[in-house]
């Protein structure tokens, strides 16, 4: 069958319209051949003999009655061995390639081959005359830390596929045929390591969904303690600019307990990537003692690359995580950030001239997101392995102002939300996370009751607070000073957490369950002093304790020793 | 052969349409005598935004298409020389035709940036100590209007150590462009000074072409090793003119009227700032006015989603609130053991002397405590928040300690206790 081609006949923004020929479907990709370099473009909508394309390049030089390629294919990616570890633009692009390839600047119109073309040593699972449904393993290869599993394509649709032929252990390319499945209807499919598969199409071939009941250690203890992420579940952390979201990303990307880390930098800095592409060849995992670089992914498109590609990169990356999910691995996806996603389909509808709903956002922002995010989850795997991918999205509200459109429509379909406050980065408050306005529906490693309490504490010494801006200090009774002051300990030593100190930065659950004990006690016990000025600098000892305690090492002796003292300080004044 | 186009169709605003054939997005063309590019194909038609404005155009002018994108010359003789947001000379020097170059070309390769990690010392410590200006930063400074901002600007310029200055202006007053180039002159720093400068009164289209200018020259100059400052004042102007231009072409607006795209153009102009491995760097200050002095307007709200950090200026004082370099981490910790925790302590002690101070104003008792901080505040304003504090990074860390010793004992500023024990001063 011939390829269907169309030519265009208008261009407005990154927006092109085409008029074509025969049967074309929505979503499905085209080239536009502009002078020598084929533009890559997405139909988004189909008009009688119109299509409107948007374009994932910059449309210059386009002119009316160049030729339009279409593929017959959804927007897809390539998923095989060799994701982890790269670089990729949102059209999965490897950038790495295309600098070897192009020099400093982002030439538009190149496309090369995502999967790095490599040999792979390649052990079978499956066996001759074995039944296959989409997603089962065929067979493995050693990825880095991981055994990847090669497996039947997830498009796959259950017609009685059997294994025909399959590869002997040993060492093949990854483009190579390594097995061959038939279906009743005695058709052949020839698979090789790599498949691809639509982005916007979630990956459904496990057995059942599980309830996200199970802890993922970030190793922040405000978050692990307070705030906790469930694995399987979601997040989304709104601030405004310079709240200190991405240094709080980065800080889970490196500490989170999971196998895998998908970084999906949509709209945001280039520096920010950079930040993660140098760093994490450096940092060692503690739990496998291999870089942090091996466990991760990273599809960036910044700010300044094309528009259109936003939208692309945060499905791509979606899309990875659920193909990881498939070996049985609990993966990551962090996305910063989610509202440059949502301003580059605004963009779009604007030129589609679609009626807008708030601000400008199209009416169908909400049912969008809510969709991106149920692709979390926590799932039981037909070989009966149970794996998760957890979904955390920032959200950069205009003016940090959390009613806006794509916040409200995150948080409807989040399970933790992670607000941070513009106040407490202006004290230098990190993580800013607000702990009073965020919250949480998920298990955390702390017994819930103590949090709960020490939480109350929280709010009665915020309210303490308040009170005495406006009645003085002079006016407020000792015990109720005593619990501001409790209040205002549970933040600077527990919710506060240094990112750019060695120990302090990563504090694991066992450290967390134990220091909080001691918080808790020294929270809930009473004190013998009648004087403001001694209570403060009570307090002010006593923080400084804790704070040295959180720069020794866990279970060292000086700990050990740390911890006796600030033991012994708060007992002795305790009545 | 060029085809000459005799009947222009319509005239709205700056734009202007015309039936023609083989026409590229993106292209140049003649209107008149005046530059105009392709913004718009639909079938037959062409739209055309004119550089000069439409006013004058005429049904029957011709309209010639140059088949090139907007361009502009690149080579050494730029230093020195001041041109319009077209390139057109404004010195009464030359025009310059050579090595033209395209401008607003693709982005940067993620993959080919560095990590930044040189510190531009600047002598005021705001800015050295609290919020280290590092090179390939992109930073806006916020302000609103009638604060000192392009004296800030120019001074910084001058004291800062680079090869070679691009400074883009767009809707400066006269005078303002008169004290600018006054300011270089006398400082010396002109030999080595790019400027395209719209002023108020000029077309509104050249002002959307200032950062493009300006940015695609730097860019050519840093790929040939130099390291460049480009300084672009004021960018509220800009997104204006944006504004002005996308409401004319009956786009619908986002934001108090401003395009959905204002974010991917700010995006794509400050996202030049760039460190090339083995070669120059790009580093960009740009000014952004605040109206109403608020934050939350859609362009301050927008460029600080974009930059690395901001400097907040308020009563011709950098803020410590709100301001933030963000790429500050990357050099500070080389710069002396004691910079960052000397900074963060500081910083959450002038947040609590701020609350002591609205407590006073409020008319309580002040505490012991709270005297200590008011004395503090009031040392820290005046002897590191003052803008014509010159001082090296290693004064004002000193500077910062002497100011502690005075005001607090050793255990109620928050910090750890062997920086303590190394650096507090000794007192006689």
């Amino acid at each position: 069958m011939d390829k269907i081609t169309g030519h265009v006949t208008g261009v407005n923004g990154n927006l092109v319209s085409v008029s074509f020929d025969g049967s074309i479907k929505k979503n499905e990709v085209g080239y536009i051949l502009c002078g020598d370099t084929r533009l890559k473009g997405e139909v988004i909508r189909v008009n009688g003999e119109t299509a409107s394309m948007q374009i994932y390049e910059m449309t210059n030089g386009i002119k009316v009655g160049d030729v339009v390629e279409f593929s017959d294919e959804l927007l897809s990616v390539e998923l095989g061995p060799g994701l982890l570890t790269q670089v990729y633009d949102g059209l999965q692009n490897p950038l790495p390639d295309l600098a070897e390839k192009c020099g400093f600047f982002l030439e538009r119109g190149v496309y090369l081959d995502p999967i790095p073309n490599k040999d792979w040593e390649f052990t079978p699972i499956a066996k001759v005359g074995d039944r296959v449904y989409a997603g089962d393993a065929l067979g493995s290869v050693p990825e880095g830390l991981f055994t990847h599993l090669i497996m039947v394509p997830f498009s796959t649709k259950d017609e009685g596929w059997k294994v025909k032929s399959i590869k002997e252990k040993g060492t093949y390319n990854v483009r190579d045929t390594v097995c061959v499945i038939e279906n009743e209807k005695g058709e052949e499919k020839k698979l090789s390591m790599v498949f691809t598969h639509p982005v916007k199409e979630a990956v459904k071939c496990y057995s059942e969904r599980l309830h996200p009941d199970e802890t993922l250690v970030t190793q922040i203890r405000c978050i692990d303690t307070f705030l906790p992420v469930a694995k399987g579940g979601t997040f989304c952390v709104p601030g405004p600019f310079g709240a200190g979201k991405t240094v709080l990303q980065h800080m889970e990307a490196k500490n989170s307990a999971v196998d895998i880390v998908i970084v999906a930098a949509c709209g945001e800095r280039a520096g920010e990537v950079v930040e993660v592409l140098k760093e994490f060849p450096e940092l060692i995992d503690p739990k496998t003692g291999r870089s942090l670089i091996e466990r991760t992914i990273i599809i960036c498109n910044t700010s300044s690359m094309p528009v259109a590609a936003r939208e692309a990169s945060v499905y791509t990356a979606v899309t990875m995580a659920e193909y990881y999910r498939q070996m049985g691995l609990d993966v990551l996806l962090l996305a910063d950030s989610t509202s440059r996603w949502a301003q580059a389909m605004r963009e779009m509808s604007g030129r589609l001239e679609e009626i807008p709903g708030d601000e400008a956002f199209p009416a169908y922002l909400e049912s969008v997101i809510a969709a991106f995010y149920e692709r979390a989850g926590k799932v039981k795997l037909r070989d009966g392995k149970v794996a998760s991918v957890t979904i955390g999205g920032t959200v950069s509200p205009a003016g940090g102002n959390f009613e806006e459109p794509v916040t409200q429509a995150t948080l409807k379909v989040v399970g933790a939300f992670h607000g941070l406050s513009r106040e407490r980065s202006d004290a230098r408050k990190y993580p800013s996370i607000h702990p009073i306005d965020s919250w949480s529906k998920y298990e955390g490693v702390v017994d819930m009751d103590k949090v709960n309490k020490a939480r109350a504490i929280l709010k009665k010494s915020n309210e303490i607070n308040q009170m005495m801006k406006v009645i003085g200090e002079e006016g407020t009774s000792n015990e109720d000073y005593v619990t501001y002051q409790k209040g205002e300990l549970l933040d600077a030593v527990y919710l506060q957490q240094n990112s750019f100190d060695p120990i302090d930065a990563a504090c694991s659950p066992e450290r967390q369950k134990h220091t909080f004990n001691v918080l808790y006690d020294i929270l809930m016990s009473n004190y013998d002093m009648d004087d403001k000025r001694e209570i403060r600098s009570f307090f002010n000892q006593l923080r400084q304790e804790y704070l040295d305690w959180h720069n020794t090492e866990w279970n060292s002796a000086e700990f050990k020793a740390q911890e006796e003292r600030l033991t012994q300080f708060y007992k002795a004044r305790r009545k | 052969m060029q085809k000459v186009y005799t009947k222009i169709e319509t005239i709205v605003g700056n734009v202007v349409t015309v039936k023609a054939e083989g026409v590229r997005n993106g292209d140049l063309a003649l209107v008149g005598d005046s530059y105009a590019t392709v913004i718009k194909l639909d079938k037959d038609t062409v739209s055309l935004q004119v550089f000069a404005g439409a006013q004058g155009v005429s049904t029957t002018d011709t309209v010639k298409f140059l088949g090139r994108p907007m361009m502009v010359s690149f080579s050494d003789h730029l230093l020195g020389r001041i041109f319009t947001g077209t390139g057109v000379p404004r010195d009464n020097g030359p025009a310059l035709n050579e090595n033209m170059i395209a401008i607003g070309g693709p982005s940067v390769n993620p993959a080919k940036r560095i990590v930044p990690k040189n510190m531009i010392r600047t002598g005021i410590p705001m800015i050295d100590v609290f919020n280290t200006l590092v090179e390939s930063q992109k930073l806006p400074i916020f302000s609103v209007s009638g604060e000192p901002y392009n004296q800030l600007l120019s001074r910084i310029a001058m004291q800062a150590e680079v090869d070679v200055i691009v400074l883009g202006g767009m809707g400066l007053k006269y005078d303002d462009y008169l004290v600018f180039k006054d300011t270089l002159e006398k400082g010396g720093a002109m030999s080595h000074t790019v400027m395209f400068i719209h002023t108020a009164s000029d077309p509104i289209v050249e002002c959307t072409l200032v950062p493009d200018m300006s940015l695609a020259v730097a860019e050519q100059f840093a790929l040939a090793g130099k390291k460049v400052l480009v300084l672009l004042t004021d960018m509220t102007n800009y997104a204006d003119a944006q504004k002005e231009m996308a409401i004319t072409m009956e786009q619908v607006p986002s934001n108090r009227g401003y395009p959905g795209d204002l974010y991917s153009c700010l995006a794509a102009r400050y996202e030049k700032a760039v460190d090339f491995e083995g070669a120059g760097s790009i580093t960009i200050l740009g000014v952004t006015t605040m109206p109403g002095d608020d934050v939350t307007h859609p362009v301050p709200d927008n460029t600080g989603y974009i930059t690395e950090g901001q400097y907040y200026l308020k009563n011709g004082r950098i803020e410590p609130f709100g301001s933030l370099s963000r790429l500050k981490q990357n050099v500070n910790g080389s710069t002396r053991s004691d910079h960052r925790a000397l900074m963060d302590g500081m910083i959450r002690l002038y947040s609590q002397y701020k609350d002591s101070l609205e407590k006073k104003s409020m008319g309580f008792l002040m505490t012991e405590w709270d005297e200590k901080l008011l004395k503090y505040g009031e040392l820290f304003e005046s002897k590191l928040m003052d803008l014509s504090v010159n001082i090296p990074l290693e004064d004002a860390l000193d500077l910062g300690w002497e100011i502690l010793a005075e005001c607090f004992e050793p255990n109620e500023t928050g910090l750890k206790t062997n920086l303590l024990n190394e650096r507090w001063p000794k007192r006689n």
